[in-house]
This record gives C-alpha cells, structure tokens and sequence, in this order.
C-alpha cells in the first residue's frame, strides 16, 4: 500500500487530494479531499496513467496573423508530450482557419487530433 | 459631438463582457473602443488551457474563451473601433481618441465603463542590480512574443516571480526546447494557484526556489547569467546563500498592476492597496456614470470572475442611462464604507449603498499571508453576521464573501468589516 499527496489540476481550486494506492486499478485506488466527481477521476488517472493538454502554435500563411493557437482536443499521455511537440513544431497551415478546425491528425499515433483555438482569417 | 448611450473603453474580456450585458438589459448605442487591431484583450496570447469551467462549464484556451464573448457580441451587432487608443477621460464623461482614420476625436458618453485590464510590473519597479543587457523580459512580453508573433524568446531561461503567467511561461518555453533552471520567488509562498505549480513547474522538473530573488544579472549585450541569493524574514538576500546560473533570458512574473492613467487624469479616487478606482456595490467610481470592472479594477486570478463581474457593470451603467432618461437620476445618500482589516487587504467593492444595491452583492477581497484554519467575518458595525471556516487563504488565490440586501433591512450600520478571526 502506498499513499499519496496531489494537487488536483482539474480546475483553479486546486483540491488537496490524499490518494492510498492498494492495487493499481480503479478499484484499488482510494481518493479523498476532492470537493468534486473530477478529482476522483484525476487521482485515478494520474496514478495509472497521466494525461495532459497540451496547447502550442503553428505557423499560418495568408492571414494577418503569423501564428495560430493549437491544442489537443483531448488530454494525451504525459509521456507522449514531447513526440507530440515535435510534430506540431513541423506543422504550418493556410488561411482561413478556424477555432475547432483540425490541423494535424492522430498526433504521435495516440487517437487525438490537433485543432485550432484561435482563428486565422 | 458624436454622442453615446454607453462608451466601454477596452474590448478584453471585460469590456466584452459589460457590452453584451449592457445590451441585453436594452441599450442599443453601445460603442468599444479597443487599442489593439482585434477585440478579446490579453486572452489572444494566453493560448493555454483552463479558462471558462466556472462560466462555460468546460475547459477552454484564452483565445476560445474570447471567442465566445466575441461571436456573442457580433451576434448582438454592438460597435466597436480597433486599434483605436484613448487617450483622455473626462469627468463630465467626454473621450477622447486616436485612431489612423479619424486622428484625433472627443466623443461624449452617456455611462462610461472602464475596461483597460492591467500591466505587468516592470524591471525598472523591481530594482534587480546588475548590467543591462537583452533577454530580460517580463513574462506576459515573452508570452505575447511566442505565442503572437512566433518568436523564439530564450534557450536557457531563468524566471523571477512566480505568478501565473511566469509558471505558465516556464512550461511554455520547456515545451519550445529551452532549458528553464529554476523559478525563483521572494516570498515564502507561491503567487500563482496551485494547480500551475503541479503542472507548469512539477511536471517538468523545474525546481521553485522559495524565498530567493535575483541579486545579480550579467552580460554586456545579452544575458549571460543571473545570480540568486536566499532572502530573509525581512526579505533581503542573505550573504553566502548566492548561486549562480549561465542562462540567456531573465522572465519577470512579479505582478500585475491595473492601467489607471486615465481614471487618475479623470480625478477618479483610486484605492491605494489594489491601484484600481473605489467603487461602490454598483461598482461605480466617485464619478457618477463612470464605472469600472475586470483587472483595471482589481487583478482577478479567474476570468471567470472578471466575466461575472464586467456584466454587473454592464447591467448597472444600463440602468444608470436609462433612469438618467427618465430624469430622476439623484446621487444615494447611505453609503456604507466597507472596511478590510485583520489579514484582508482589501475589499472590491470598498462602498455599499442599501438602498440601491442589488438583492445579493459578492463582496471580493485578497489576504495579507498564507493564513491556515481561520474563519473569515464579516461584521455589521459591532456584530458578527458571518463567520465562514477556511483551511487554507492565500495572497494568490482571490476570496469573496456575499453579502444579501435582505440581512441589512433595519440594521443601518455605520460600517462593515470583513476580516479574518481563528477558528
């Protein structure tokens, strides 16, 4: 058995989560100090398997604007972070784009696509 | 003169926010005057995550959180002038601007909302010794340079402050390729919230070096290192504790200060603690018709709040241009103060009008310390009307109490207190 001290990231509140790890599935994880379902749920996942936004630019041409915000459109594992930097850093796009519109598919082979967060016009 | 019902000086998510609240509550001349060439404010560079699970429900970037509030206020059609700077507010409510068309123009305003947002304290407000070379930057001028513009900023960064935008930036950059070293912080507690120490500094091994601040910054044309030292109880650095660190980029993320030059130039009475104007429950500033919302009033940790608190704005200068319509328009006589003391720095509002405020008033305010198990009060002249139990306050993360029109009817107190008590 093992126990843990984690700060929920699931929203500004920042719950002061106490995790006892008995077995490492969901069942065998036991969370208490969130004030929410979600803190449960971050507990678990950091514990079996952690998972991150992550949110950068890429270059755009024929806008005004230079850059346009990215990110992944759903969380992907902590370990990919940087296979999945590598990909956006080679990725440019054409005008127009716009917020939800995807740029880059499946990044580094985890399921989850790239998508805009800003427009480009 | 050009004239109208409501003239909102910023287009950030405050200035949006009061717009469309103002138009739903049945003002169709509304006007924004925005100094940037797009509306939606410092959120464009804040390409991060986590905006908008308060208002929204769900997880946004900055520049999709503006999105929302900029499509509305398309949809609602409400005017609006870009690259356009204010340049002169005057008490009798008359602005006065510049822009590339027009030049030079002086606009009258029936209600005015200030809406211009904050800036970042500078190198020359901290007093760090040492040369002057580039690649010292303050966070949210990096932020902006490589998220906006696509520059490459720095490759071995160190980072004085630990606001948000610092520990953002320090992620940022690590995703980028540059090496952060350490985060240094004067105070023996974090600026920023907690949840950007677990997931800008602690996921990438960047170590935060409490109660440290930067004592030297070398380098003739560009920064070659900065020096470190640990700092006392009395927050000067202690000799023998210095450690140095070869690196190419200073960031500074050593707060935020709200932009008043022309709420002070409009003899707007400011308040010394958040250098934003005093405003009352409506939050309106000692000039009638002039009210003020989102970081020029107080800087927000949540923009969240700032939404919530800009459309109060918006609603309240509504009201005000319409009952001034109807002539009847007569300054309220009850003002209570609202006192901030014992641990609590201050208070947004500082005063409150019975016999005008709304029926529920969220009373906003920041602590002096990283407080455990205290109660925070709240007092109607002598007697305590509210006690609410807190295990943890901190000068980084913003607090509120609420304060119901209904517990005031038949009390008239002189003043009312929010401060901190043990438990």
């Amino acid at each position: 058995m093992e126990t843990k001290e984690m700060i929920c990231i699931g929203c500004p509140l920042g719950c002061p989560l106490n995790v006892t790890i008995n077995e490492m599935n969901e069942a065998g994880i036991e969370v208490s100090g969130n004030t929410c379902p979600n803190g449960h749920t971050y507990a678990v996942n950091e514990v079996l398997h952690p998972e991150r936004i992550i949110t950068s630019t890429v270059p755009v041409t024929g806008s005004s604007d230079v850059r346009v915000a990215v990110k992944t459109a759903h969380s992907v594992p902590k370990g990919k972070i940087f296979e999945c930097m590598d990909e956006i850093h080679r990725a440019s796009v054409k005008a127009p784009v716009h917020i939800g519109d995807v740029v880059i598919k499946n990044i580094a082979g985890t399921g989850v696509d790239i998508i805009a967060t800003s427009d480009a016009l | 003169m050009e004239r109208h019902d409501i003239v909102i000086i910023g287009g950030g998510p405050a200035g949006l926010a009061a717009a469309i609240a103002a138009r739903k509550e049945g003002i169709k001349d509304i006007l924004i005057l925005e100094r940037d060439r797009k509306l939606g404010g410092i959120l464009n560079q804040c390409i991060h995550n986590g905006f908008g699970l308060h208002t929204f429900k769900e997880e946004l970037t900055g520049p999709e959180y503006a999105g929302r509030f900029i499509e509305e206020a398309k949809k609602e059609d409400i005017p609006y002038r870009l690259s356009t700077m204010v340049i002169e507010i005057t008490p009798d409510r008359e602005i006065t601007y510049v822009n590339r068309e027009e030049g030079l123009v002086t606009i009258k305003a029936g209600a005015v909302i200030l809406a211009m947002g904050c800036r970042e304290r500078p190198r020359g407000a901290l007093n760090i010794p040492g040369m002057r070379p580039a690649g010292v930057y303050t966070a949210g001028t990096a932020q902006r340079l490589t998220n906006i513009e696509g520059k490459c900023v720095g490759r071995e960064v160190v980072i004085l402050g630990s606001g948000d935008i610092g520990l953002i930036m320090a992620r940022r950059m690590t995703l980028e390729g540059a090496k952060v070293k350490a985060v240094a912080e004067l105070m023996p507690y974090s600026g920023g919230l907690k949840r950007n120490i677990v997931q800008c500094l602690d996921d990438y091994g960047i170590p935060l070096k409490l109660s440290h601040t930067v004592v030297d910054i070398e380098g003739k044309e560009r920064v070659t290192g900065v020096t470190i030292a640990e700092v006392g109880p009395d927050r000067k650095p202690i000799p023998g504790t210095e450690e140095h660190f070869e690196c190419d980029t200073l960031l500074l993320s050593c707060g935020l200060i709200p932009e008043n030059e022309l709420s002070r130039s409009a003899g707007i009475e400011m308040n010394a603690v958040t250098s934003g104007p005093c405003v009352n429950d409506r939050l309106e500033t000692s000039l009638m018709g002039v009210y003020a919302c989102g970081n020029v009033l107080h800087v927000h940790d949540l923009v969240d709040y700032v939404s919530e608190e800009a459309a109060l704005a918006g609603r309240n200068a509504a009201k005000f241009v319409m009952e001034e319509a109807q002539a009847n328009q007569t300054a309220s006589g009850d003002e209570i103060k609202i006192i901030a003391r014992d641990g609590v720095r201050y208070t947004v509002p500082q005063i409150l009008s019975p016999s005008q405020m709304n029926d529920k008033v969220v009373v906003r305010f920041r602590v002096a310390d990283v407080y455990k198990n205290k109660a925070v009060c709240v007092y109607y002249g002598n007697e305590r009307v509210q006690r609410i139990k807190k295990k943890v306050l901190a000068p980084g993360e913003m607090e509120q109490v609420i304060i119901m029109k209904k517990t005031l009817e038949g009390v008239n107190p002189d003043s009312i207190t929010v401060c901190l008590e043990e438990q």
